[in-house]
């Protein structure tokens, strides 16, 4: 294949950010929107390109024997440090990259259109799209990268992109600490990311994800004489490296930035906080699947984490009243959804489980079909905040009348996340259920009651806004559905959410490339279609009409939800550990002892070179012969010294 | 073992010259320091001549005693009023340059005595031990480019020289 | 009787140390000039005196002094100039008056 076309696929969203960023101010707000939007329309035109031909060639560098191949379109020296220290750019082609590839630019292309009428009349809208750009670049550098630290140096770009976006109101003080909360949490975890990276490179002296993936046993063999603080190194290096994935996509307990996240503007929520960046992490779990296979704790960890995180995120999700916040607590719940179905997967063949892989294709299914639905419950929701100037879902109520286009979409939105057949999440969702049952039945069993707690938390939503009480503000202020370019994103994406389960997705993305047939065992389908129906229908009955169940469910259980609402205390726990540990104990003795040992001993330096200048300032009398008497008298001196001394 | 002659000429020259040393740095009138300054310019030319260097001896009463003694009558005439005393110096100043200068005559002469290599040769075996020096090899070590040759530092001597020109004749010219 | 180097470096050290306390205790700045000249003189008589004894062979330290006479007198010429200028500036040649100098 031709470097051509992988190049301007990065190469375009980068140009765009510096034009935009560097003349964006000269332009008229239409001109940079058409801008934005006409070069991310062509990138993603160019990304179905090389994502058809990744997928449908059929040349042999990409499926040999039917089994699908990475290809490195080009692979760059970029800094040689050393001989083995070396870091290259590059592109990779691989089915999870092509499907990134898709992904990311209909996403982006959704929102940058979608974004046009949202963000009109904004002030900074230049600014604006110069930053979804320069996210865009970024993310797509991160999925093709052919090493782990090429993923690095882009992961960290799309931490500094969402800090950006996060900030976009810098005058609003909550954005301003939002931005920061989600750059310092995501850095500590990439801390914990840099070193792994360095401890596994160390050992098998490669960064270059297809010689670490392609022969796993060898990776171990290098690593497997060395422990670390009593682990092996590559369990250590592995979990180190999911620290990373972790904070990026929320999993417990680095997920605290995520809700904060959403002071950013509606659409950089669905584009960075629900579909793309912050699937990162399962991205990186994917790419190196092989390697966490060969330490099996390390797997098990990724679903111990996605498990609990998938529980939590729900529980908190029903108890919100902030409806962005409440999808990124779904978004949250999703993702560690798909961290369990990645890590119940196995490459090896498991006895009494029919396909070991499924998890991975299934998590990886899901990433897709969550994209889409979700993207489009953000920007459902971003239309209704735009209507009703608010958040919280006491400022609406029975929009269903007055916005019509958007209701349905969020209602297809709502049943493809919850999960109701022929939608796009019954079938992903389907599919990381059976593999979960598969594994072991705890998996199955708790990950169906999160799936069920899912239907319940999106369908409240769905009815507190839709349907429920009027808003009484309605008659001074009648809310309507967006301009045009707000809807055709949403209708687009509605479309893609009914269709997108339909794709015979064991064809494209399985974890050897070898293709596997996607088919529905019915005690799975039943239980989770139950569960969802179930879940819906409490919702229903809870918020459909305007009743005392709400405050009945409340009083049932205060404490619970006062914890759930008070999202279970973890933003109040950091405080703690941040204010009254770090801050007070530990920083507050390294000030004391940084003012009054280090900065004294430097003051006292002056100080004493102060005083002694002072004193001995009369021996610059502008006598010469003084000069003179004390020049020989030290040559006398001196001389008499080294005379006693050596002769 | 040195002639007589030379050691009666060694004292005479070199008597006068520690007197008029110590009459040059406390000698009250300025005019009369010049003067013996003149005096063991002159005892030094006399000890070049000794140690057999009759071109340095001729340079130094050309150069110092004529040109350099010169300068400073004529600078001392300009800016004194005759006969008129140089000020009494404080007195911790004197005291003060007075331990200097002897602590640094202790120094020295404590060295002088504690070195071996100057019980060795005499004058004598010295000038007998070398050529005489003629113009012709002085000329030839200032204006060669070889070993022990200076032309260089000649060329830079001049250039300073006639910096030293331009100078003075700029700082002394009235404005 | 032998005249060794000890008996020329004798009027030497005292020539010297005369000049150090000349230059320290007097007060006309060309009484001090000439204590330098005194210094300078009993170093230029040592470089000689060296040359004769130590290495009779050779007439370095007498091209030494020969550059050294050069130098004294570009520095003697400049200085008076100097002084003169002061002289100029002050109404008399004080080395007291010129103690702004310093700044």
């Amino acid at each position: 294949m031709e470097a051509t076309i992988p190049i301007l696929i990065l190469a375009f969203p980068l140009f765009t950010f510096l034009l935009l960023g560097l003349c964006g101010m000269k332009m008229s707000h239409k001109v940079a929107g058409f801008i934005g939007i006409a070069m991310l329309g062509t990138t993603a035109v160019l990304a179905y390109i090389v994502a058809c031909t990744y997928y449908f060639s059929g040349n042999p560098a990409f499926i040999l024997e039917g089994v699908r191949q990475q290809f490195q379109v080009f692979d760059v020296t970029w800094l040689a440090f050393t001989e083995t220290l070396v870091v290259k750019l590059g592109f990779l082609l691989d089915p999870i990259s092509a499907l990134m590839l898709v992904v990311i630019t209909t996403i982006s292309f959704m929102v940058h259109l979608y974004s046009w009428g949202y963000m009109e009349g904004e002030p900074g809208f230049q600014r604006y799209y110069a930053f979804l750009s320069l996210f865009t670049f970024s993310m797509l550098g991160l999925v093709v990268a052919t090493n782990i630290f090429q993923m690095y140096i882009f992961w960290e770009l799309v931490g500094v992109s969402s800090y950006l976006l996060i900030g976009f109101f810098y005058k609003l003080s909550s954005a301003v600490s939002a931005s920061k909360k989600a750059f310092i949490v995501t850095r500590f975890a990439d801390l914990g990311f840099l070193i792994g990276i360095l401890l596994l490179s160390y050992y098998t002296d490669t960064f270059n994800f297809v010689e670490l993936t392609e022969n796993p046993e060898l990776v171990l063999g290098t690593t497997g004489g060395a422990t670390y603080m009593g682990a092996s190194v590559l369990t250590v290096a592995m979990v180190l490296i999911f620290t990373g994935g972790m904070g990026k996509s929320a999993m417990m307990p680095l997920h605290i930035w995520l809700p904060d996240a959403m002071e950013g503007p509606t659409p950089v929520s669905a584009l960075i906080h629900a579909a793309t960046m912050v699937v990162a992490g399962v991205y990186l779990v994917a790419r190196m699947f092989p390697l966490f296979c060969v330490v099996d704790a390390s797997l098990t960890f990724v679903c111990c984490v996605g498990a609990i995180t998938a529980f939590y995120a729900a529980m908190v999700a029903c108890a919100q009243t902030d409806i962005k916040r409440i999808l990124a607590f779904s978004t949250i719940s999703q993702i560690a959804f798909m961290m369990v179905s990645l890590g119940v997967a196995y490459d090896q063949p498991i006895e009494g489980v029919h396909y070991s892989g499924l998890g991975y294709m299934a998590g990886m299914f899901h990433l897709f079909t969550h994209a889409m639905f979700k993207a489009l419950l953000f920007l459902g929701a971003g239309a209704l905040i735009h209507a009703v100037h608010s958040n919280e879902y006491t400022a609406m109520g029975g929009l269903w009348k007055y916005m019509p286009i958007t209701h349905w979409t969020f209602l297809i939105g709502c049943l493809a996340i919850a999960g109701i057949w022929p939608f796009a999440g019954f079938f992903s969702k389907d599919e990381m259920l059976a593999a979960m049952f598969n594994r072991h039945w705890f998996w199955g069993a708790w990950m169906t009651m999160v799936a069920g707690l899912t239907a319940f938390y999106m369908f409240r939503l769905y009815f507190l806004v839709f349907w429920g009480k009027e808003n009484p503000h309605y008659k001074e202020h009648k809310p309507h559905d967006g301009p045009w370019q707000m809807s055709v994103p949403l209708i687009l994406l509605a479309g893609v959410s009914i269709c997108a389960g339909w794709i015979d997705f064991g064809k494209f993305v399985t974890w050897n490339g070898e293709p596997y047939h996607i088919h529905f065992e019915a005690p799975v389908v039943i239980t989770s279609l139950i569960v969802a129906c179930v879940g819906i229908a409490v919702a229903a009955i809870m918020y459909a009409k305007p009743n005392n169940l709400p405050e009945k469910a409340k009083a049932m259980w205060p404490a619970l939800w006062t914890a759930a609402n008070r999202r279970f205390y973890w933003d109040e726990i950091y405080m703690f550990i941040t204010h009254k540990i770090i801050f007070n104990i530990i920083c507050r003795s390294i000030a004391w002892f940084d003012r009054h040992v280090i900065d004294a001993t430097m003051d006292g330096f002056a100080k004493l070179t102060q005083s002694v200048s002072y004193r001995i300032r009369g021996m610059q009398s502008g006598e010469v012969q003084g000069y003179v008497g004390w020049y020989i008298s030290g040559a006398v001196v001196i001389a008499a010294i080294a005379w006693l001394c050596f002769a | 073992m040195d002639s007589v002659g030379n050691i009666v000429l060694y004292f005479c020259v070199a008597i006068p010259l520690l007197i008029f040393s110590i009459k040059a740095v406390t000698s009250k009138k300025i005019l009369r320091s010049a003067t013996y300054l003149l005096f063991v310019l002159l005892g030094t030319a006399i000890f070049y001549f000794q140690m057999g260097y009759q071109f340095l001896g001729a340079v130094q009463i050309a150069v110092y005693a004529g040109g350099i003694m010169v300068l400073f009558v004529f600078a001392i005439l300009l800016t004194n009023k005759p006969n008129e005393k140089d000020t009494e110096t404080k007195s911790h100043r004197k005291l003060w340059g007075f331990l200097v200068s002897i602590s640094s005559l202790v120094l020295l002469v404590f060295a002088l005595f504690y070195m071996p290599l100057l019980h060795g040769a005499s004058l004598m075996e010295c000038l007998s031990a070398s050529n005489t020096i003629t113009m012709h090899e002085i000329g030839e070590a200032f204006t060669g480019g070889g070993k022990f040759q200076y032309l260089l530092p000649f060329e830079a001597i001049s250039v300073l020289l006639l910096a030293c020109i331009i100078g003075g004749v700029t700082i002394a010219r009235k404005e | 009787m032998d005249l060794s180097m000890l008996w020329y470096l004798v009027p030497s050290v005292v020539m010297f140390v005369c000049g150090i306390y000349g230059f320290m205790t007097r007060k006309n700045l060309i009484a001090i000039l000439i204590s330098l000249e005194l210094m300078l003189n009993s170093a230029d008589l040592n470089f000689v005196i060296f040359n004769r004894y130590l290495f009779p062979g050779s007439m370095e330290g007498m091209i030494f002094t020969l550059f050294a006479v050069a130098l004294a007198a570009a520095e003697t010429a400049i200085a008076i100039a100097i002084i003169i200028n002061i002289y100029r500036a002050v109404g008399n040649t004080d080395i007291n008056e010129v103690k702004q100098m310093r700044f």
